[in-house]
Protein backbone atom coordinates (compact mmCIF):
# COMPACT_ATOMS: atom_id res chain seq x y z
CA UNK A 1 0.00 0.00 0.00
CA UNK A 2 1.53 3.34 -0.98
CA UNK A 3 1.87 5.87 1.79
CA UNK A 4 -0.41 8.91 1.43
CA UNK A 5 1.43 12.17 0.79
CA UNK A 6 1.82 14.35 3.83
CA UNK A 7 -0.22 17.53 3.69
CA UNK A 8 -0.11 19.91 6.62
CA UNK A 9 -3.48 20.36 8.34
CA UNK A 10 -3.22 24.07 7.76
CA UNK A 11 -2.84 23.64 4.03
CA UNK A 12 -5.65 21.09 3.92
CA UNK A 13 -8.12 23.41 5.65
CA UNK A 14 -7.11 26.28 3.43
CA UNK A 15 -7.65 24.20 0.31
CA UNK A 16 -11.02 23.00 1.52
CA UNK A 17 -12.17 26.50 2.42
CA UNK A 18 -11.09 27.83 -0.94
CA UNK A 19 -12.89 25.01 -2.70
CA UNK A 20 -16.13 25.64 -0.80
CA UNK A 21 -15.94 29.40 -1.29
CA UNK A 22 -15.47 29.00 -5.03
CA UNK A 23 -18.50 26.73 -5.25
CA UNK A 24 -20.65 29.19 -3.32
CA UNK A 25 -19.42 32.20 -5.30
CA UNK A 26 -20.70 30.62 -8.51
CA UNK A 27 -24.27 30.63 -7.20
CA UNK A 28 -26.80 33.43 -7.07
CA UNK A 29 -27.49 35.31 -3.85
CA UNK A 30 -30.21 35.59 -1.22
CA UNK A 31 -31.13 38.53 0.99
CA UNK A 32 -33.19 38.57 4.16
CA UNK A 33 -34.72 41.67 5.67
CA UNK A 34 -36.79 42.35 8.72
CA UNK A 35 -39.86 44.39 7.87
CA UNK A 36 -42.77 45.70 9.92
CA UNK A 37 -44.76 42.45 10.06
CA UNK A 38 -41.97 39.91 10.01
CA UNK A 39 -39.08 38.68 7.94
CA UNK A 40 -38.74 38.81 4.17
CA UNK A 41 -36.60 36.36 2.17
CA UNK A 42 -35.71 37.20 -1.42
CA UNK A 43 -33.71 34.80 -3.58
CA UNK A 44 -32.59 35.20 -7.12
CA UNK A 45 -33.88 31.94 -8.53
CA UNK A 46 -35.19 31.49 -12.05
CA UNK A 47 -36.81 28.15 -11.18
CA UNK A 48 -40.28 28.27 -9.71
CA UNK A 49 -40.14 24.61 -8.68
CA UNK A 50 -36.73 24.07 -7.13
CA UNK A 51 -36.85 26.20 -4.04
CA UNK A 52 -34.05 27.95 -2.20
CA UNK A 53 -36.32 29.31 0.51
CA UNK A 54 -38.69 27.10 2.45
CA UNK A 55 -40.68 26.49 5.58
CA UNK A 56 -39.18 24.57 8.48
CA UNK A 57 -41.69 25.09 11.27
CA UNK A 58 -44.38 27.44 12.54
CA UNK A 59 -42.20 30.53 12.79
CA UNK A 60 -38.97 29.28 11.24
CA UNK A 61 -37.79 29.49 7.64
CA UNK A 62 -34.73 28.15 5.85
CA UNK A 63 -32.73 29.50 2.94
CA UNK A 64 -29.74 27.95 1.21
CA UNK A 65 -27.25 28.96 -1.45
CA UNK A 66 -24.66 26.90 -3.26
CA UNK A 67 -25.10 23.31 -4.33
CA UNK A 68 -28.76 22.35 -4.53
CA UNK A 69 -28.50 18.70 -3.47
CA UNK A 70 -26.42 19.66 -0.45
CA UNK A 71 -28.66 22.37 0.98
CA UNK A 72 -31.75 20.32 0.09
CA UNK A 73 -30.35 17.56 2.33
CA UNK A 74 -29.83 20.09 5.11
CA UNK A 75 -33.33 21.48 4.64
CA UNK A 76 -34.94 18.06 5.07
CA UNK A 77 -32.74 17.32 8.08
CA UNK A 78 -33.98 20.59 9.59
CA UNK A 79 -37.64 19.75 9.03
CA UNK A 80 -37.07 16.37 10.66
CA UNK A 81 -35.33 17.89 13.65
CA UNK A 82 -38.12 20.45 14.11
CA UNK A 83 -41.03 18.05 13.63
CA UNK A 84 -39.67 15.41 16.01
CA UNK A 85 -38.87 18.00 18.64
CA UNK A 86 -42.25 19.70 18.33
CA UNK A 87 -44.02 16.37 18.47
CA UNK A 88 -42.23 15.09 21.56
CA UNK A 89 -42.29 18.39 23.52
CA UNK A 90 -44.51 21.18 22.29
CA UNK A 91 -44.66 23.36 19.22
CA UNK A 92 -43.34 26.34 21.17
CA UNK A 93 -40.15 24.48 22.09
CA UNK A 94 -38.86 24.42 18.53
CA UNK A 95 -36.38 27.27 18.18
CA UNK A 96 -34.21 28.65 15.41
CA UNK A 97 -31.29 28.76 17.83
CA UNK A 98 -31.24 25.00 18.39
CA UNK A 99 -31.68 24.39 14.70
CA UNK A 100 -28.90 26.79 13.73
CA UNK A 101 -26.61 25.08 16.24
CA UNK A 102 -27.40 21.71 14.70
CA UNK A 103 -26.57 23.05 11.24
CA UNK A 104 -23.36 24.55 12.56
CA UNK A 105 -22.34 21.22 14.12
CA UNK A 106 -23.20 19.24 11.01
CA UNK A 107 -21.40 21.57 8.60
CA UNK A 108 -18.40 21.78 10.94
CA UNK A 109 -18.14 17.99 11.10
CA UNK A 110 -18.45 17.62 7.36
CA UNK A 111 -15.83 20.29 6.80
CA UNK A 112 -13.23 18.68 9.03
CA UNK A 113 -13.95 15.01 8.44
CA UNK A 114 -15.02 14.62 4.83
CA UNK A 115 -12.76 14.92 1.83
CA UNK A 116 -15.15 17.30 0.12
CA UNK A 117 -16.74 20.07 2.17
CA UNK A 118 -20.32 21.18 1.48
CA UNK A 119 -20.42 24.11 -0.92
CA UNK A 120 -23.30 25.82 0.84
CA UNK A 121 -24.30 28.58 3.17
CA UNK A 122 -27.61 28.39 4.98
CA UNK A 123 -29.75 30.84 6.84
CA UNK A 124 -32.26 30.13 9.59
CA UNK A 125 -34.78 32.84 10.42
CA UNK A 126 -37.34 32.92 13.21
CA UNK A 127 -39.97 35.62 13.40
CA UNK A 128 -40.76 37.11 16.80
CA UNK A 129 -44.36 37.40 17.90
CA UNK A 130 -46.49 40.50 18.19
CA UNK A 131 -45.85 40.98 21.91
CA UNK A 132 -42.29 42.02 21.54
CA UNK A 133 -40.10 38.94 21.30
CA UNK A 134 -37.32 39.63 18.83
CA UNK A 135 -36.79 38.09 15.44
CA UNK A 136 -33.65 36.02 15.00
CA UNK A 137 -31.55 35.46 11.89
CA UNK A 138 -28.68 32.96 11.88
CA UNK A 139 -26.21 32.63 9.05
CA UNK A 140 -24.17 29.41 8.91
CA UNK A 141 -21.14 29.03 6.66
CA UNK A 142 -19.70 25.98 4.89
CA UNK A 143 -17.27 25.26 7.74
CA UNK A 144 -19.81 25.55 10.53
CA UNK A 145 -19.08 29.18 11.41
CA UNK A 146 -22.26 30.67 12.78
CA UNK A 147 -23.26 34.32 13.03
CA UNK A 148 -26.41 35.95 14.27
CA UNK A 149 -27.43 38.82 12.07
CA UNK A 150 -29.57 41.83 12.84
CA UNK A 151 -32.14 43.47 10.58
CA UNK A 152 -30.73 42.06 7.37
CA UNK A 153 -28.45 39.36 6.02
CA UNK A 154 -27.03 38.38 2.65
CA UNK A 155 -25.32 35.27 1.40
CA UNK A 156 -24.15 33.75 -1.87
CA UNK A 157 -21.78 34.86 -4.59
CA UNK A 158 -21.92 38.64 -4.16
CA UNK A 159 -22.81 38.77 -0.49
CA UNK A 160 -20.22 41.37 0.49
CA UNK A 161 -21.38 44.02 -1.98
CA UNK A 162 -25.01 43.31 -1.14
CA UNK A 163 -24.34 43.65 2.56
CA UNK A 164 -22.61 46.99 2.04
CA UNK A 165 -25.57 48.20 0.00
CA UNK A 166 -28.05 47.10 2.67
CA UNK A 167 -25.99 48.73 5.39
CA UNK A 168 -26.42 52.08 3.65
CA UNK A 169 -30.08 51.73 2.73
CA UNK A 170 -31.79 49.65 5.39
CA UNK A 171 -34.00 51.35 7.95
CA UNK A 172 -36.49 50.12 10.54
CA UNK A 173 -40.22 49.88 10.12
CA UNK A 174 -40.42 49.32 6.37
CA UNK A 175 -43.60 47.88 4.90
CA UNK A 176 -43.56 44.73 2.78
CA UNK A 177 -43.49 46.57 -0.54
CA UNK A 178 -40.70 48.90 0.45
CA UNK A 179 -38.52 46.16 1.91
CA UNK A 180 -39.12 43.96 -1.12
CA UNK A 181 -38.06 46.75 -3.45
CA UNK A 182 -34.95 47.30 -1.36
CA UNK A 183 -34.18 43.56 -1.38
CA UNK A 184 -34.47 43.38 -5.15
CA UNK A 185 -32.31 46.46 -5.61
CA UNK A 186 -29.74 44.90 -3.31
CA UNK A 187 -29.68 41.69 -5.35
CA UNK A 188 -29.18 43.58 -8.59
CA UNK A 189 -26.46 45.83 -7.20
CA UNK A 190 -23.71 43.70 -8.69
CA UNK A 191 -25.43 43.09 -12.01
CA UNK A 192 -26.30 45.38 -14.83
CA UNK A 193 -29.77 44.01 -15.43
CA UNK A 194 -32.91 44.61 -13.44
CA UNK A 195 -34.49 41.54 -11.90
CA UNK A 196 -38.11 40.86 -12.78
CA UNK A 197 -40.56 38.75 -10.79
CA UNK A 198 -39.68 35.77 -13.00
CA UNK A 199 -36.12 35.77 -11.65
CA UNK A 200 -37.18 35.87 -8.03
CA UNK A 201 -38.32 33.55 -5.32
CA UNK A 202 -39.89 35.43 -2.45
CA UNK A 203 -41.36 34.27 0.84
CA UNK A 204 -42.16 35.88 4.18
CA UNK A 205 -42.53 34.88 7.78
CA UNK A 206 -45.63 36.93 8.48
CA UNK A 207 -46.29 37.36 12.20
CA UNK A 208 -49.88 38.41 11.57
CA UNK A 209 -50.67 34.93 10.27
CA UNK A 210 -52.06 32.14 12.42
CA UNK A 211 -49.79 29.30 13.57
CA UNK A 212 -47.79 28.68 10.39
CA UNK A 213 -46.22 32.03 9.55
CA UNK A 214 -44.46 31.03 6.35
CA UNK A 215 -46.02 32.20 3.12
CA UNK A 216 -44.73 32.22 -0.43
CA UNK A 217 -45.51 35.28 -2.50
CA UNK A 218 -46.68 34.23 -5.97
CA UNK A 219 -45.46 36.10 -9.11
CA UNK A 220 -48.73 38.02 -9.60
CA UNK A 221 -48.63 39.45 -6.07
CA UNK A 222 -44.92 40.09 -6.55
CA UNK A 223 -45.34 42.34 -9.56
CA UNK A 224 -47.96 44.26 -7.64
CA UNK A 225 -45.62 44.76 -4.68
CA UNK A 226 -42.77 45.74 -6.97
CA UNK A 227 -44.99 48.23 -8.72
CA UNK A 228 -44.43 46.63 -12.12
CA UNK A 229 -47.97 45.34 -12.56
CA UNK A 230 -50.04 46.29 -15.55
CA UNK B 1 -23.10 -2.70 -1.58
CA UNK B 2 -21.65 0.57 -2.69
CA UNK B 3 -24.10 0.97 -5.50
CA UNK B 4 -26.97 0.30 -3.13
CA UNK B 5 -25.77 3.10 -0.90
CA UNK B 6 -25.58 5.63 -3.73
CA UNK B 7 -29.02 4.80 -5.03
CA UNK B 8 -30.47 4.99 -1.55
CA UNK B 9 -32.73 8.00 -2.31
CA UNK B 10 -34.63 5.87 -4.83
CA UNK B 11 -35.31 3.05 -2.43
CA UNK B 12 -36.24 5.26 0.43
CA UNK B 13 -39.79 6.08 -0.60
CA UNK B 14 -40.71 6.78 3.02
CA UNK B 15 -38.46 9.84 2.91
CA UNK B 16 -41.31 12.26 3.45
CA UNK B 17 -43.20 10.30 6.11
CA UNK B 18 -43.03 11.50 9.69
CA UNK B 19 -44.30 8.19 11.08
CA UNK B 20 -41.49 6.29 9.33
CA UNK B 21 -39.01 8.85 10.64
CA UNK B 22 -40.19 8.19 14.20
CA UNK B 23 -40.03 4.46 13.61
CA UNK B 24 -36.38 4.80 12.59
CA UNK B 25 -35.25 7.43 15.06
CA UNK B 26 -37.48 7.43 18.12
CA UNK B 27 -39.74 4.37 18.15
CA UNK B 28 -40.65 5.08 21.79
CA UNK B 29 -42.64 8.11 20.60
CA UNK B 30 -44.94 6.03 18.42
CA UNK B 31 -48.39 5.26 19.77
CA UNK B 32 -49.58 1.69 20.08
CA UNK B 33 -47.89 -1.02 22.10
CA UNK B 34 -49.37 -3.30 24.67
CA UNK B 35 -51.04 -0.97 27.16
CA UNK B 36 -54.45 -2.13 28.25
CA UNK B 37 -57.36 -0.01 29.31
CA UNK B 38 -60.61 -0.75 31.07
CA UNK B 39 -63.80 1.24 31.23
CA UNK B 40 -62.04 3.73 33.54
CA UNK B 41 -60.13 5.17 30.61
CA UNK B 42 -61.89 8.22 29.15
CA UNK B 43 -63.69 7.52 25.90
CA UNK B 44 -64.84 10.04 23.37
CA UNK B 45 -68.42 9.51 22.42
CA UNK B 46 -70.13 10.83 19.30
CA UNK B 47 -68.70 12.44 16.16
CA UNK B 48 -70.27 12.74 12.75
CA UNK B 49 -69.46 13.94 9.25
CA UNK B 50 -71.74 14.67 6.33
CA UNK B 51 -71.60 16.08 2.85
CA UNK B 52 -73.33 19.31 1.97
CA UNK B 53 -73.35 21.66 -0.97
CA UNK B 54 -69.95 23.28 -0.39
CA UNK B 55 -68.01 20.34 1.04
CA UNK B 56 -68.29 18.49 4.34
CA UNK B 57 -69.42 19.36 7.83
CA UNK B 58 -67.95 17.63 10.87
CA UNK B 59 -69.47 17.83 14.32
CA UNK B 60 -68.96 16.25 17.70
CA UNK B 61 -70.27 16.47 21.26
CA UNK B 62 -67.93 17.66 23.99
CA UNK B 63 -68.08 14.90 26.57
CA UNK B 64 -65.55 12.23 27.47
CA UNK B 65 -66.90 9.34 29.50
CA UNK B 66 -65.02 6.94 31.79
CA UNK B 67 -67.28 4.08 32.70
CA UNK B 68 -70.39 5.72 34.15
CA UNK B 69 -68.56 8.92 35.01
CA UNK B 70 -68.09 12.10 33.06
CA UNK B 71 -64.33 12.42 32.53
CA UNK B 72 -64.43 15.78 30.77
CA UNK B 73 -67.18 18.10 29.61
CA UNK B 74 -65.12 20.20 27.27
CA UNK B 75 -62.91 18.03 25.14
CA UNK B 76 -62.67 18.74 21.45
CA UNK B 77 -63.08 15.77 19.15
CA UNK B 78 -62.81 17.37 15.76
CA UNK B 79 -59.24 18.21 14.81
CA UNK B 80 -57.92 20.08 11.85
CA UNK B 81 -55.72 17.63 9.94
CA UNK B 82 -54.60 20.24 7.39
CA UNK B 83 -56.16 23.08 5.43
CA UNK B 84 -58.53 20.80 3.56
CA UNK B 85 -59.31 17.96 5.94
CA UNK B 86 -60.29 17.13 9.46
CA UNK B 87 -60.43 14.10 11.70
CA UNK B 88 -63.10 13.34 14.28
CA UNK B 89 -62.08 10.98 17.04
CA UNK B 90 -64.07 8.40 18.94
CA UNK B 91 -62.89 5.62 21.23
CA UNK B 92 -60.18 5.81 23.88
CA UNK B 93 -59.58 9.55 24.15
CA UNK B 94 -55.86 9.48 25.05
CA UNK B 95 -54.63 7.34 22.18
CA UNK B 96 -57.13 8.99 19.83
CA UNK B 97 -55.83 12.49 20.52
CA UNK B 98 -52.28 11.23 20.20
CA UNK B 99 -53.17 9.72 16.86
CA UNK B 100 -54.78 12.95 15.68
CA UNK B 101 -51.64 14.87 16.63
CA UNK B 102 -49.42 12.35 14.86
CA UNK B 103 -51.63 12.51 11.80
CA UNK B 104 -51.46 16.31 11.71
CA UNK B 105 -47.69 16.20 11.96
CA UNK B 106 -47.53 13.52 9.27
CA UNK B 107 -49.47 15.65 6.79
CA UNK B 108 -47.54 18.81 7.58
CA UNK B 109 -44.22 16.96 7.38
CA UNK B 110 -45.09 15.54 3.99
CA UNK B 111 -46.18 18.93 2.74
CA UNK B 112 -42.99 20.62 3.87
CA UNK B 113 -40.60 17.96 2.59
CA UNK B 114 -42.31 17.43 -0.76
CA UNK B 115 -43.52 21.00 -1.25
CA UNK B 116 -46.90 19.58 -2.16
CA UNK B 117 -49.99 18.20 -0.44
CA UNK B 118 -50.95 14.55 -0.25
CA UNK B 119 -54.11 13.68 -2.18
CA UNK B 120 -57.23 13.17 -0.06
CA UNK B 121 -57.07 9.47 -0.92
CA UNK B 122 -53.45 9.37 0.24
CA UNK B 123 -54.33 11.03 3.54
CA UNK B 124 -57.21 8.59 4.11
CA UNK B 125 -54.94 5.60 3.47
CA UNK B 126 -52.25 6.94 5.76
CA UNK B 127 -54.75 7.30 8.62
CA UNK B 128 -55.83 3.69 8.03
CA UNK B 129 -52.23 2.54 8.43
CA UNK B 130 -51.93 4.47 11.68
CA UNK B 131 -55.07 2.83 13.07
CA UNK B 132 -53.61 -0.56 12.15
CA UNK B 133 -50.50 0.30 14.19
CA UNK B 134 -52.78 0.61 17.17
CA UNK B 135 -54.40 -2.80 16.68
CA UNK B 136 -52.67 -4.48 19.60
CA UNK B 137 -53.84 -1.78 22.02
CA UNK B 138 -57.28 -1.86 20.41
CA UNK B 139 -57.61 -5.55 21.26
CA UNK B 140 -56.92 -4.65 24.91
CA UNK B 141 -59.72 -2.11 25.01
CA UNK B 142 -58.03 1.02 23.70
CA UNK B 143 -59.70 1.15 20.31
CA UNK B 144 -59.50 4.29 18.22
CA UNK B 145 -62.03 4.69 15.43
CA UNK B 146 -61.92 8.08 13.75
CA UNK B 147 -63.89 9.63 10.95
CA UNK B 148 -61.88 11.38 8.30
CA UNK B 149 -63.40 13.98 6.01
CA UNK B 150 -62.07 16.53 3.63
CA UNK B 151 -62.41 18.45 0.44
CA UNK B 152 -61.04 16.63 -2.59
CA UNK B 153 -59.43 19.23 -4.84
CA UNK B 154 -59.25 16.83 -7.77
CA UNK B 155 -62.93 16.02 -7.95
CA UNK B 156 -64.13 19.27 -6.35
CA UNK B 157 -66.37 17.60 -3.74
CA UNK B 158 -66.33 16.78 -0.05
CA UNK B 159 -65.61 13.15 0.84
CA UNK B 160 -65.71 11.18 4.07
CA UNK B 161 -64.21 7.94 5.30
CA UNK B 162 -64.88 5.69 8.25
CA UNK B 163 -62.60 3.06 9.73
CA UNK B 164 -62.71 -0.09 11.77
CA UNK B 165 -60.18 -0.96 14.50
CA UNK B 166 -58.04 -3.02 12.07
CA UNK B 167 -57.50 0.05 9.91
CA UNK B 168 -60.09 -1.00 7.35
CA UNK B 169 -61.15 2.05 5.39
CA UNK B 170 -64.64 2.56 4.02
CA UNK B 171 -65.72 5.54 2.04
CA UNK B 172 -69.22 6.80 2.85
CA UNK B 173 -71.14 8.75 0.28
CA UNK B 174 -73.42 10.99 2.29
CA UNK B 175 -72.92 10.90 6.05
CA UNK B 176 -71.63 8.79 8.89
CA UNK B 177 -71.25 8.86 12.67
CA UNK B 178 -68.84 7.13 15.02
CA UNK B 179 -68.72 6.49 18.77
CA UNK B 180 -71.15 5.32 21.43
CA UNK B 181 -74.02 7.54 20.24
CA UNK B 182 -73.33 6.90 16.59
CA UNK B 183 -76.30 4.66 15.95
CA UNK B 184 -78.74 7.29 17.17
CA UNK B 185 -76.96 10.04 15.27
CA UNK B 186 -77.06 7.93 12.10
CA UNK B 187 -80.75 7.20 12.55
CA UNK B 188 -81.39 10.89 12.88
CA UNK B 189 -79.29 11.74 9.82
CA UNK B 190 -81.08 9.06 7.85
CA UNK B 191 -84.30 11.01 8.17
CA UNK B 192 -82.94 14.55 7.99
CA UNK B 193 -80.08 14.45 5.53
CA UNK B 194 -80.78 15.69 2.00
CA UNK B 195 -78.55 16.13 -1.01
CA UNK B 196 -77.05 19.61 -1.60
CA UNK B 197 -78.10 21.22 1.65
CA UNK B 198 -76.92 24.77 2.26
CA UNK B 199 -74.59 25.61 5.14
CA UNK B 200 -77.26 26.56 7.69
CA UNK B 201 -79.51 23.62 6.98
CA UNK B 202 -76.56 21.23 7.09
CA UNK B 203 -75.39 22.66 10.41
CA UNK B 204 -78.83 22.34 11.85
CA UNK B 205 -79.07 18.74 10.68
CA UNK B 206 -75.73 17.94 12.31
CA UNK B 207 -76.82 19.50 15.61
CA UNK B 208 -80.21 17.72 15.53
CA UNK B 209 -78.35 14.42 15.12
CA UNK B 210 -76.01 15.17 18.04
CA UNK B 211 -78.89 16.22 20.27
CA UNK B 212 -80.70 12.98 19.37
CA UNK B 213 -77.56 11.01 20.20
CA UNK B 214 -77.24 12.77 23.56
CA UNK B 215 -80.89 12.01 24.20
CA UNK B 216 -80.56 8.28 23.70
CA UNK B 217 -76.95 7.53 24.64
CA UNK B 218 -75.80 8.07 28.23
CA UNK B 219 -72.19 8.68 27.14
CA UNK B 220 -72.92 11.55 24.79
CA UNK B 221 -73.21 15.08 26.12
CA UNK B 222 -75.95 17.38 24.88
CA UNK B 223 -75.88 21.19 24.73
CA UNK B 224 -75.06 22.36 28.26
CA UNK B 225 -76.98 25.60 28.76
CA UNK B 226 -75.87 26.01 32.35
CA UNK B 227 -72.15 25.97 31.62
CA UNK B 228 -72.49 27.25 28.07
CA UNK B 229 -70.89 24.22 26.44
CA UNK B 230 -72.06 23.38 22.94
CA UNK B 231 -71.08 20.82 20.33
CA UNK B 232 -68.21 21.61 17.96
CA UNK B 233 -69.02 22.18 14.30
CA UNK B 234 -66.44 22.59 11.53
CA UNK B 235 -66.89 23.15 7.82
CA UNK B 236 -64.39 22.03 5.20
CA UNK B 237 -64.78 23.58 1.78
CA UNK B 238 -62.71 24.59 -1.23
CA UNK B 239 -61.56 27.64 0.69
CA UNK B 240 -60.36 25.65 3.68
CA UNK B 241 -61.09 24.41 7.17
CA UNK B 242 -63.41 26.73 9.05
CA UNK B 243 -64.59 27.01 12.64
CA UNK B 244 -68.20 27.82 13.31
CA UNK B 245 -68.44 30.45 16.04
CA UNK B 246 -69.77 29.34 19.44
CA UNK B 247 -72.48 31.99 19.31
CA UNK B 248 -73.93 30.68 16.10
CA UNK B 249 -73.96 27.12 17.45
CA UNK B 250 -75.57 28.29 20.68
CA UNK B 251 -78.36 30.09 18.81
CA UNK B 252 -79.03 27.08 16.65
CA UNK B 253 -79.07 24.67 19.61
CA UNK B 254 -81.46 26.92 21.48
CA UNK B 255 -83.74 27.10 18.45
CA UNK B 256 -83.77 23.31 18.12
CA UNK B 257 -84.51 22.81 21.83
CA UNK B 258 -87.23 25.48 21.80
CA UNK B 259 -88.90 23.84 18.86
CA UNK B 260 -88.79 20.45 20.51
CA UNK B 261 -90.32 21.89 23.65
CA UNK B 262 -93.08 23.51 21.62
CA UNK B 263 -93.99 20.46 19.57
CA UNK B 264 -93.42 17.99 22.39
CA UNK B 265 -91.19 16.05 20.04
CA UNK B 266 -88.17 14.40 21.68
CA UNK B 267 -88.86 16.15 24.96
Amino acid sequence: MPLPYYVSPEQMMKDKAEYARKGIARGRSIVTLEYRDGILLVAENPSSLLHKVSEIYDRIAFAGVGKYNEFENLRIAGIRHADVKGYSYSRGDVTAKALANAYSQALGNIFTQDIKPFEVEVLVAEVGDANGSKSEIYHILYDGTIEDEHNYAAMGGQADEIRRFLKDHYHDGMGLDESLQLGVRALSVTQNKTLSERDLEVAVLDRTKERRKFRRIPPEALSQLLGTAG
Amino acid sequence: MNEDHRLHPFHDYTNSSFVELLRRQSPHLLPGGTASGGPEVPHGTTVLAMRYRDGVIMAGDRQATAGYQVASRRIEKIFKADDLSGVGIAGAAGPAMEMAKLFQTELEHYEKVEGDNLSLEGKANKLGQMIRMNLQAAMMGLAVVPIFAGFDEKSGVGRLFKYDITGGRYEERDYDAQGSGSKDARDSLKKLWKRDMGRDEAMRTALEALIDAADEDVGTGGPDLVRGIFPTVKTITRSGYGDVADDEIRRMCEAILAERTKTGNGG
